[in-house]
């Protein structure tokens, strides 16, 4: 664990939540109101951050739901352990609205491919973004974000961990280095 | 003695944040047997997870497609109409094939034994069996013999595990917990599937359950399992929170187990009159299919107490719940039954 490499601090994390805000209610007006989406479990915490800093620049109350893409994932066949569901709860109409999906990190973007199906069976936004913390590469589907906090480049093989409050005691972006790669042998 | 489940059975309100950690332990088990087996955080799980799934319901396009591909079977050797098609329609929401067997239509009039026709459906392609069964242990018997998963929807008189946790799941809805409430069993308590897997449920969940009905109808020994028994309602009657009324199951029944229908009733059934001798929050459940006149009146079946057609909901989202949790690929290990 010593191996892990600190990428951003809390103050840093926070300043890039900022700037990403600010980015996404560029040119917003108040008859179109954005509507945020955090993917489950990270992207939820930092849509509500998202809307603070949105409330805070005199924005006014940002509608936050959330999306569990349990359901649509591709891979369900092949996990080894069948993952616990904490259901979708979008407190708003997504027929017709400016949707930004929220997510921690984007990696081989078949995250996101499910949280757009899970999203669209809801409805027909009128349109849907993406806004990442980090985008660390690796893509594996033609997927790109289209607000993002930091650029990492990483190993194919790495971790990466954002830590948010409140679900996380200290805030922070990790990158863990494969262990893999790190044993001399 | 379960000092550490101070931790309520109530679902974390989503509105403390939305990604609070469920309070549900990983599923293990490949079949559902009964509730007997399970233990609380097991029925907890699976209470959690229909909670996600109710939301589906109240979609426009009430479909997703976790698990495409998969094919369920209905093998229903007694008659069932709403619990058949509960399971078809939850296996449908979760874009699952299904494929229903009746005995009436098969082989089984021709000599075939239950397990040669249960494993000439493995043969066809099977991942989960929903097995209904008059024989009590029929699923459990099956489980030992096919490779797919078997849901237990009724055998015998034996248990009935997914009406007990739409049970469970609707009286945690309308009173925020199961732990702590009183809940009266009422009616046929000795023919019941039913009663047996609520009993089971209710007590692991931390409920008084009350068994009460004519004598000829309540099994001797039940207090044994921790139940308090009663012959009258009017004396159970005030301190009830929540009423299961029980169908009388003529077709169980050798006869002559109570003088007359009329005779049952007067003493039985749920009327205005005693619901108003109850707490002001009463909730009255009732499995289905209710005979109207004979263990509850009309006017209790379509009134502000009933909680029946919330039942019929809640059915929807705990059977998808359990088709979900059953997909999973068991790791190779102690089979957990």
């Amino acid at each position: 664990m010593s191996d892990d490499v600190k990428v951003c601090d809390a103050a840093e994390a926070a300043r890039l939540i900022r700037e990403m805000a600010g980015r996404i209610w560029e040119g917003a007006t108040p008859e179109n109101p954005i509507r945020l989406v955090g993917v489950r479990s990270r992207g939820v915490p930092l849509a509500q951050r998202l809307a603070a800093e949105a409330a805070a620049s005199g924005r006014g109350e940002v509608a936050v739901g959330a999306v569990d893409i349990t359901l649509y994932r591709d891979d369900l066949d092949q996990v080894p352990h069948w993952p616990v569901l904490r259901g979708t709860e979008i407190p708003f109409d997504v027929e017709g609205a400016d949707v930004v999906l929220v997510d921690d990190v984007l990696f081989t973007g078949r995250t996101i491919r499910a949280a757009l199906n899970a999203v669209c069976d809801l409805g027909r936004p009128s349109r849907i973004r993406l806004a990442v913390l980090v985008d660390r590469g690796w893509r594996e589907l033609p997927i790109q974000a289209d607000v993002v906090g930091l650029r990492l480049p990483t190993e194919r093989d790495d971790r990466v961990e954002v830590r948010l409050g409140p679900m996380d005691p200290v805030e922070e972006i990790v990158r863990i280095p494969s262990p893999h790669r790190l044993s001399p042998s | 003695m379960p000092t550490a489940s101070s931790a309520a059975d109530s679902r974390p309100p989503s509105a403390g944040g939305p990604d609070s950690a469920p309070s549900s332990t990983a599923w293990t088990r490949k079949h559902l047997l009964g509730l007997e087996d399970l233990s609380r955080e097991e029925i907890l799980a699976v209470l959690d997870t229909a909670e996600s799934f109710s939301e589906i319901s109240r979609r426009s396009r009430k479909k997703v497609p976790a698990l495409q591909g998969r094919i369920v079977f209905n093998l229903f050797f007694e008659n069932s109409t709403r619990t058949r098609t509960s399971f078809s329609l939850a296996a449908k929401r979760l874009s699952a094939d299904t494929q229903d067997f009746s005995a009436q239509v098969s082989s089984l009039s021709k000599g075939e034994t239950f397990i040669d026709t249960a494993k000439n459906i493995e043969a066809m392609g099977c991942d989960l069996m929903v097995v209904r069964h008059p024989t009590p242990g029929a699923p459990h018997l099956l489980s030992q013999h096919v490779s797919s998963a078997i849901i237990n929807a009724g055998d015998g008189a034996h248990e009935h595990p997914t009406q007990a946790l739409l049970d469970l799941m609707t009286i945690r809805r309308a009173k925020g917990k199961v732990e702590g409430l009183t809940v009266a069993l009422l009616g046929d308590i000795a023919h019941s599937r039913v009663a047996r897997s609520n009993i089971w449920g209710l007590l692991k969940l931390g409920a008084k359950v009350i068994l009460c009905g004519p004598p000829t109808l309540v099994p001797k020994g039940m207090e044994r399992l921790g139940c308090e028994v009663a012959y009258r309602l009017e004396d159970v009657l005030p301190r009830c929170d929540v009423i299961n009324v029980l169908r009388i199951q003529f077709e169980r029944q050798q006869g002559g187990l109570f003088p007359s229908v009329g005779e049952y009733s007067q003493f039985y059934m749920m009327t205005q009159d005693r619901v108003r001798q109850a707490k002001p929050d009463l909730l009255i459940l009732a499995p289905g299919p209710i005979n109207r006149g004979v263990e509850l009146t009309p006017e209790v079946a379509d009134g502000k107490h009933s909680a029946i057609l919330d039942q019929v909901g809640n059915g929807l989202a705990v059977r998808m719940a359990v088709l979900y949790l059953l997909s999973g690929k068991m790791e190779a290990g102690p089979s957990a039954d």
